[in-house]
């Protein structure tokens, strides 16, 4: 190996894509401790930030792209060095400056996104296809509330019976709802992550200016991923709306009594913190309200939860990337659940859902355990009226 | 009325001023001012032939006022009114205008920067013209100090003021002096041993003619100001007769109750009638009333104690009706030496302190080590098996945004200190050393971290992440494991270990902001106590005659503390020497004739300065308390203060000054 020189030039392109907490770093290596990477390989995330702070980033290691952004480092960090923002400079670089090369899957999802308006490349008109013969509306000035399915809801075969459940849900309790419909587009959040800034900016606009002109005011969404863009990063782009999680507007709904639980589920379900919901976002017992609130239903712990959940794998644009097995956090996390005894995993992001869902095909645990988001469990609990 | 000669000096202060200022142009405007017979500008007028020139100008001009525009007030006011009085003027004939702080170090802009510094200097012309000459009064030094808190910090401070044969009063909080050094068995880099060094000191103290020792009490209020200090001590009850108490002990033995000691930081129990530790000073025993059966039954329970005490220190009548006393004293001086406590580990789950039995602190660890310690000095975990392996957590609490940013500065050393402990006593047990950096700063330490490393410490660079006790292989079965990544390698490393002890960090006491309210200082943003100066007045604090001194400033080891109680005790010293403090004469004073007795400033003063008084009907203002911050003034509905040095006129004259 060659001396190093320290390369400056390298490390501005880093601070000027927004990568400035990198000089905060003074090296203790708590992160590449916390990093649920290191479970299942050896990821030095406390090295990619010194080598971001010399210059000598490799911009094409396939570790630019391996960070997930489940925020535990940052949780932790003695120096509050944001590196998740860090990461996502390089990857910025590399994305909008064409320094190394993005990997082919996410590449594809992300023209999808700036083609379509959704990772999947799907068509924009059948975005509210899963609603076809629910009786949903679309939002009008004056509807109280908007219902955000996500794409993966929107589209994916399997996970739309999250958005189905939901609007179930509202159906029954007379909740005065609508979609935005066909014209929204991805929220934007994991693509900002994986370092396509121009992209995100331009779906945030389409989704601000849209909700803005139908007067939108109170947003309720199915993702942590969707939540935590609506509710952090789009006021400072001139979207201000209330934002709320299902599981938080189910919580509410539950402790004002319009929302009686009366079918019993004995189950032993186990729940998993999504990184969005819990640790970016603060949001720990408004989910586990919901399902203590459930007749029959055992609600067991992870070893691991709330500000030490594990990750499933899914953020940081990692959802549209392969990861070879033997390296698949939702395997273990599925495995603690077997361990704990729990029959059912309850979720509350719709990458959680795929994840483990792909987790028990593959470890070929179908027959034992099942994976379930929470508002397919409150759907299957609500009262007959 | 008298004509008004001004000299105005304006200083370059080297760069500092001249840079953003044209400090040359400045003087030439300010000698056309009305009144202002010379004006001047120099390279630096604080300095000997800065203030030489005022001397001189001030005999040969006959001046009368004398204006410098140079640097804040708060550096160097009292420099000039020095140099005026020692030329024969009255020093509230000065008046200092900052073209410094508030004008040249503001922005780059000279064009701009040199129009405010002239107005700044005109308004203080126009001003100096209603300056009047104020008489400057003392007041006498009361040579007896108080000093707060036990430890190392205040032994040293009360055995150099009681040296010199002027009285010192030792307020301690628990039953006992000796704080947290005499919980230490052996002391960094020596290897002292704690108490054998220790001991004698507190002994000294015990016995000075010249310390009151107020043990088991705590200051409740202070009021007054420098050099005449009033304040108010309450000696918490033994329920013990202190005179008679020979300290034989034979209350502790057959006292039935037990409950945590506090000296063994929880690691073993004491009974309801203690003695702290054997080398107590006071040797007296103290009976707790919250755990006293006899006491909590009103005397019908128990009662050991008075049986066997042969002293007769123990009766009913002590243990029933002894009360707290209230002691009143008179000071000239405060020193707080009030000491730190430790961080609890539990609020940083993942080190499992709490919840791993081997999981200890390093004040725990070293009262195991300790001879007089719950094990007798025998290194050993929780079940009595010496440890095969042991970690040393650097850093828990300390350095990190997320509880303590600041270093703990001690614990480096002490981590090194207890390896050592280990590796005499068990030299076939694996020590590691969890750290981020090894600062090893002062005297002897970089050569005791050689040392350490001689004697086979492994060291490895990385923040904990975690301790778990969920073994992945068969080494790490029935082991604490320590997590982190070992940076120097760029690998994760999982250590197993039987004991980690955690450097938890530093932290003030608890009740630091109650004390510091009491005490009339301030606490930095860490919620230490703050100094005058952190380069310059490291014991002063902005309050005069209150001092600071140890670890209640802020985290130090056993030489830095003893230094600053020893300075803090030479400043005193030199007060008491004067004999004579000078009180401020730019104070608010009361005209009685037009007070209504409104009690409208009596309410308002933040010193407490002012008092009514019944008989005549008007309020009256303690010229001692006074700092002159004119809010009576400016509230009075009577316009019957005046804020001596800004008065009205004064005031209005400076605003003119600047806006025309």
């Amino acid at each position: 190996m060659e001396v190093l020189s320290p390369y400056k030039e390298a490390t501005d392109v880093i601070l000027e894509a927004g990568g400035e907490p990198l000089k905060l770093c003074y090296q203790c290596g708590l992160c590449t401790g916390i990093c649920p990477w290191n479970l299942v390989r050896s990821f030095v995330v406390r090295r990619i930030m010194h080598e971001a702070q010399l210059g000598a980033t490799d911009f094409g290691s396939e570790d630019v792209w391996t960070c997930v952004t489940c925020g535990a480092c940052v949780q932790r960090c003695p120096r509050g060095v944001e590196i998740i923002d860090v990461m996502r400079a390089i990857r910025r670089a590399v994305a909008s400056l064409g320094i190394g090369v993005v990997p082919d899957a996410l590449r594809i999802s992300a023209k999808n996104i700036a083609g379509v308006g959704n990772p999947l490349g799907e068509a924009p008109e059948k975005r509210d296809d899963w609603a076809k013969d629910l009786k949903v509306k679309i939002f009008a000035s004056g509807t109280e509330i908007l219902y955000f399915p996500c794409c993966v809801p929107s589209y994916d075969p399997d996970v739309k019976t999250v958005a189905r459940s939901t609007a179930t849900i509202f159906n029954k309790l007379g909740i005065d709802y609508g979609l935005i419909g066909t014209e929204a587009k991805c929220c934007g959040e994991s693509i900002r992550k994986a370092g396509y800034e121009d992209t995100f900016q331009s779906l945030a606009q389409n989704n601000i200016n849209l909700f803005t002109s139908k007067g939108v005011k109170t947003v309720v969404v199915s993702s942590p991923h969707c939540y935590h863009t609506f509710k952090n990063e789009y006021p400072e782009l001139g979207g201000k709306f209330e934002v709320i999680h299902i599981t938080q507007y189910l919580a509410s709904l539950i402790e004002q009594g319009k929302l009686k639980l009366s079918k019993k589920i004995n189950k032993k379900v186990i729940y998993s913190d999504p990184c969005y919901l819990g640790r970016h976002n603060g949001v720990y017992d408004e989910p586990r309200r919901v399902l203590q609130s459930i007749p029959g239903l055992e609600l067991i712990e992870f070893p691991d939860a709330r500000e030490d959940a594990l990750c499933c794998g899914g953020g940081g644009g990692r959802i549209w990337m392969d990861t070879p097995k033997g390296e698949r956090f939702s395997d273990i996390r599925v495995e603690q659940a077997l361990e704990k005894g729990a029959d059912t995993i309850a979720v509350a992001c719709p990458y959680c859902f795929l994840n483990y869902r792909d987790s028990v095909l593959t470890l070929g645990k179908s027959e034992v355990i099942e994976v379930k988001d929470i508002s397919e469990i409150v759907a299957e609990a609500m009262t007959e009226e | 009325m008298e004509e008004i000669k001004i000299g105005v000096y304006v200083c370059h202060c080297g760069v500092n001023i001249a840079a953003t200022v044209d400090v040359e142009e400045v003087a030439r405007y300010a000698g056309t001012l009305s009144g202002v017979v010379l004006s001047r500008d120099y390279v630096f007028m604080c300095s000997d032939p800065g203030q030489g020139l005022i001397r001189k100008d001030i005999k040969e001009y006959d001046l009368n006022r004398v204006i410098v525009a140079s640097c804040s007030p708060r550096l160097h006011e009292l420099t000039f009114r020095r140099v005026c009085e020692s030329a024969g003027l009255n020093r509230y004939l000065f008046e200092m205008v900052n073209i410094r702080e508030q004008c040249s170090w503001t922005n780059e802009d000279k064009e701009a920067n040199t129009e405010k510094a002239k107005a700044l200097v005109d308004a203080a012309v126009r001003r100096v013209h209603y300056q009047e000459a104020l008489e400057v009064k003392e007041a006498p030094y009361n040579t007896d100090t108080l000093i707060v808190g036990g430890g190392i910090a205040g032994i040293q401070a009360a055995l150099e003021i009681a040296n010199s044969e002027h009285k010192a009063y030792l307020v301690e909080r628990e039953p006992s002096i000796g704080g947290h050094m005499i919980q230490l068995d052996k002391t960094f880099p020596t290897l002292d041993c704690s108490q054998c060094i220790l001991t004698p000191k507190m002994s000294e103290v015990g016995s000075h003619p010249y310390i009151e020792l107020l043990a088991y009490s705590e200051v409740e209020e202070v009021s007054g100001y420098v050099g005449n200090f009033k304040v108010r001590i309450r000696k918490k009850a033994r329920h013990v007769d202190e005179n008679k108490c020979t300290g034989c002990g034979v209350c502790m033995q057959k006292c039935p109750y037990t409950t945590d000691s506090e000296f063994e930081v929880g690691l073993a129990k004491r009974k309801a009638a203690y003695i702290p530790f054997p080398q107590a000073v006071p040797n007296v025993a103290t009976v707790d009333p919250d755990i006293c059966i006899y006491i909590k039954s009103e005397g019908k329970k128990c009662g050991a104690c008075i049986k066997f005490c042969e002293a007769g220190a123990i009766t009913a009548e002590t243990l029933l009706h002894q009360t707290d006393e209230i002691i009143e004293v008179e000071v000239g001086s405060i020193i707080l030496a009030t000491g730190f406590s430790l961080m609890d580990p539990k609020l940083i789950p993942q080190y499992g302190y709490g919840e791993y039995e081997n999981v200890i602190t390093g004040l725990e660890f070293e009262r195991i080590v300790s001879p007089t310690g719950p094990t007798g000095g025998k290194i050993q975990l929780k079940d009595g098996h010496e440890p095969e392996s042991v970690a040393i957590v650097h850093c828990v609490g300390s350095r990190d945004k997320n509880y303590h940013e600041y270093c703990s500065r001690i614990c480096c050393m002490y981590a090194l200190k207890q390896a050592h402990y280990i590796k005499e006593e068990l030299p076939n047990t694996d020590v590691y050393q969890l750290y981020i950096d090894m600062r090893s700063f002062g005297d002897g330490y970089e050569e005791f971290y050689e040392r350490l490393c001689e004697e086979g410490v492994n060291f490895v660079r990385g923040k904990v992440a975690k301790v778990t006790d969920q073994a992945i292989s068969d080494e790490e079965k029935e082991k604490l494991i320590v997590v982190a990544e070992d940076t120097l390698l760029g690998r994760m490393i999982r250590i197993p270990v039987d004991m980690v002890i955690l450097c938890n960090a530093v932290e003030p006491q608890a009740d630091a902001g109650g004390v510091a309210s009491r005490f009339t200082v301030n606490q930095k943003a860490t919620g230490f106590f703050l100094e005058r100066h952190p380069k310059l007045d490291p014991v002063a604090t902005p309050t005069e005659g209150v001092f600071v001194a140890g670890c209640c400033q802020s985290p130090k080891d056993i030489p830095d503390t003893v230094a600053q109680a020893s300075a803090a005790a030479a400043r005193i010293l030199a007060m008491i020497s004067k004999g004579r403090i000078i009180l401020e004469a730019a104070v608010s004073v009361i005209d009685e004739e037009k007070c209504s007795g409104c009690k409208i400033c009596l309410s308002l003063c933040p010193f407490s300065a002012i008092s009514y008084d019944e008989e005549k009907g008007v309020c009256q203002i303690n010229e001692a308390l006074c700092k002159g911050c004119g809010v009576c003034a400016g509230a009075c509905p009577s316009a019957a203060i005046t804020a001596r040095q800004f008065t009205n006129e004064e005031i209005v004259a400076q605003v003119e000054g600047v806006l025309v």
